[in-house]
């Protein structure tokens, strides 16, 4: 079967058609990194996860993070779970190490700011 | 204390941040930057997601990460920056007033300014739904920073209305954090947003969109009770018997973007009826003399990378025109005027002088509504110059075109059309 999938890739957002059965047959991506993510996209959803950990001693009250790789996508709300329960204290660097090896799938939650 | 500088920037995210940069870079010596905030980085110290930096850094940043390295870059320039400080006018020879708690009311003077005070939400207000006034009804950007920054979840049942991105990103934001996002709405036939954000913002998460559908009824007396949507006609009015009951305790709004052009207006900038930005020449210097401006303040970008391209623009600008003691008014015989053809809601400049131009002079535009496979024509004096293909075309997707100078120069004294022509055969699908 022929599907349909919006590339996130970059902001372009092409539309990939590729089919299930021979993945060969795949059209509509503008670049190799497309490609991959149709590919990917029918093995096995990844995603970038971004959020907020609780933070004191900073002029706010969060603090934003995100995991250095893409997460399986069907992980998401399990490793919203943990970002839940998680709090630090400043100072925080940017590319700190907030969680390491989030749920066992190599990729660690860092900070994406100064606090 | 010294209150000359040779340019102050008014803005501190990231085209002003970009600007400063960049007149400093190219010789501005005494730079200053003016925030209102208590920190640099403008909005995208609430924008978390990724996506930013992907033309700029070639690389996927989160807008807090987007802003850290500009921060970073200031570092040892010299530049100086006041947060914490409103600028209240700007004169047109040059003169800005701020006041904060630290300093007071202040006069500074500059050898050219750059306004860069970046956009705001457009209200309720602004788009008169009826209905009841309670609380939770929010701006989608306002809902983002009680989220992202100060940690307080805006609602747990939401509806949200209008597809721009930040509609899109709070969606899957709430989503996250444990709301139930009902449905986004979109006034329009078509998203405002990024195609790859309805993917994974509603698409990965069931979340619905229902276009040509708006909010005709806000209910509750003191919260948000419930919300009613409409179906709406191709004239965009509500159609009796389409409501559908929304119980909700949550509504965001994010219907447009409005650049915040109070200062620019009270110096008497010129204003573009079309972009709500100055009228600008190619280098962003605004119908005043040595006053530039650049990013969502000149007119709202959909991408933070293309705000950091143009503001680069308008600090070498800046810098140039102070290094040379001011630019001369160009002579008629060596501007080109760009005039809105069919199909183009607006170009960003709106003018071109050949003498500060470079070889080329990349122009901005968007497009009225949506175009299959077309072609973008620059014509002058009906006929045509050039031509760009494009396969589709969004008025969510700004668009643009490099012009070379030799082009130009076919139009000099005169003007040039951008305008869209669909290419009728191939409409496949």
């Amino acid at each position: 079967m022929i599907r349909e999938i919006t590339c996130i890739v970059c902001p372009k957002g092409c539309r990939i058609s590729i089919d299930d059965e021979n993945t060969e047959n795949i059209s509509g991506y503008g670049c190799k990194r497309g490609r991959e993510y149709a590919l990917n996209e029918l093995l096995h959803p990844m995603r970038t996860v971004t959020s907020t950990v609780a933070i004191s001693g900073a002029l706010h009250a969060r603090l934003p993070v995100r995991t250095d790789r893409d997460i399986p996508k069907e992980l998401i709300f399990d490793c919203m779970e943990l970002i839940r329960r998680t709090s630090v204290n400043a100072p925080v660097r940017c590319g700190q190490v907030i969680i390491e090896d989030l749920l066992g799938t190599g990729a660690n939650l860092i900070a994406t700011r100064d606090a | 204390m010294d209150i000359r500088y040779d340019v102050i920037v008014i803005g501190g995210g990231p085209a002003g941040l970009a600007a400063a940069l960049e007149a400093n870079k190219n010789g501005a010596g005494r730079v200053l930057i003016l925030e209102r905030d208590k920190e640099l980085g403008g909005i995208l110290n609430q924008c978390i997601h990724n996506g930013f930096g992907l033309h700029y850094f070639k690389e996927q940043l989160t807008g807090p990460e987007y802003a850290h390295r500009f921060i970073a870059m200031l570092e040892g320039t010299g530049i100086e920056v006041k947060t914490d400080t409103m600028a209240l006018a700007v004169t047109p020879d040059k003169r800005v007033w701020a006041m904060s708690t630290a300093d007071g009311y202040r006069c500074f003077e500059a050898g050219a300014v750059i306004l860069a005070m970046g956009c705001r939400e457009r209200t309720r207000g602004a788009i008169s739904i009826p209905g009841e006034r309670p609380s939770g009804v929010f701006t989608a950007g306002a809902a983002q920073r009680y989220l992202n920054i100060e940690g307080y979840m805006v609602g747990r049942r939401v509806l949200i209305l209008g597809s721009g991105d930040i509609g899109l990103i709070m969606a899957r934001r709430l989503t996250l954090e444990g709301a139930k996002v009902l449905a986004v709405c979109e006034l329009m036939p078509y998203s405002n947003g990024l195609k790859r954000n309805i993917a994974q913002c509603l698409e990965d998460y069931d979340i619905p969109l229902y276009l040509s559908h708006t909010v005709t009824d806000i209910r509750g007396h003191s919260r948000l009770e419930g919300v009613t949507v409409s179906r709406v006609d191709e004239k965009l009015a509500p159609i009796p018997g389409t409501e559908m009951d929304f119980e909700c305790d949550t509504l965001l709004l994010s219907v447009g973007l409005i650049p915040e052009n109070e200062l620019s207006r009270s110096a008497g900038v010129p204003i573009d009826s079309r972009t709500n930005g100055a009228v600008v020449w190619q280098d962003r210097q605004t119908g005043l003399d040595g006053i530039f401006s650049c990013g969502n303040v000149l007119h709202v970008h959909d991408l933070v990378d293309f705000v950091t391209q143009e503001s680069m623009i308008a600090g070498r600008a800046a810098a140039e025109y102070v290094k040379a003691g001011g630019f001369k008014v160009p002579d008629a015989s060596r501007t080109v005027t760009l005039l809105n053809g069919s199909g183009v809601s607006y170009t960003v400049p709106q003018k071109i002088a050949f003498d500060r131009a470079e070889d080329s002079v990349e122009v901005f535009f968007r497009v009225r509504t949506t175009f299959g496979p077309s072609e973008i024509a620059v014509l002058h004096g009906g006929e045509r110059l050039a031509g760009f293909s494009r396969p589709q075309l969004l008025p969510a997707e700004m668009e643009r075109i490099t012009l070379p100078k030799a082009l130009l120069k076919n139009a000099a004294g005169g003007d040039l059309t951008i305008e869209i022509r669909p290419k009728d055969q191939g409409a496949s699908k």
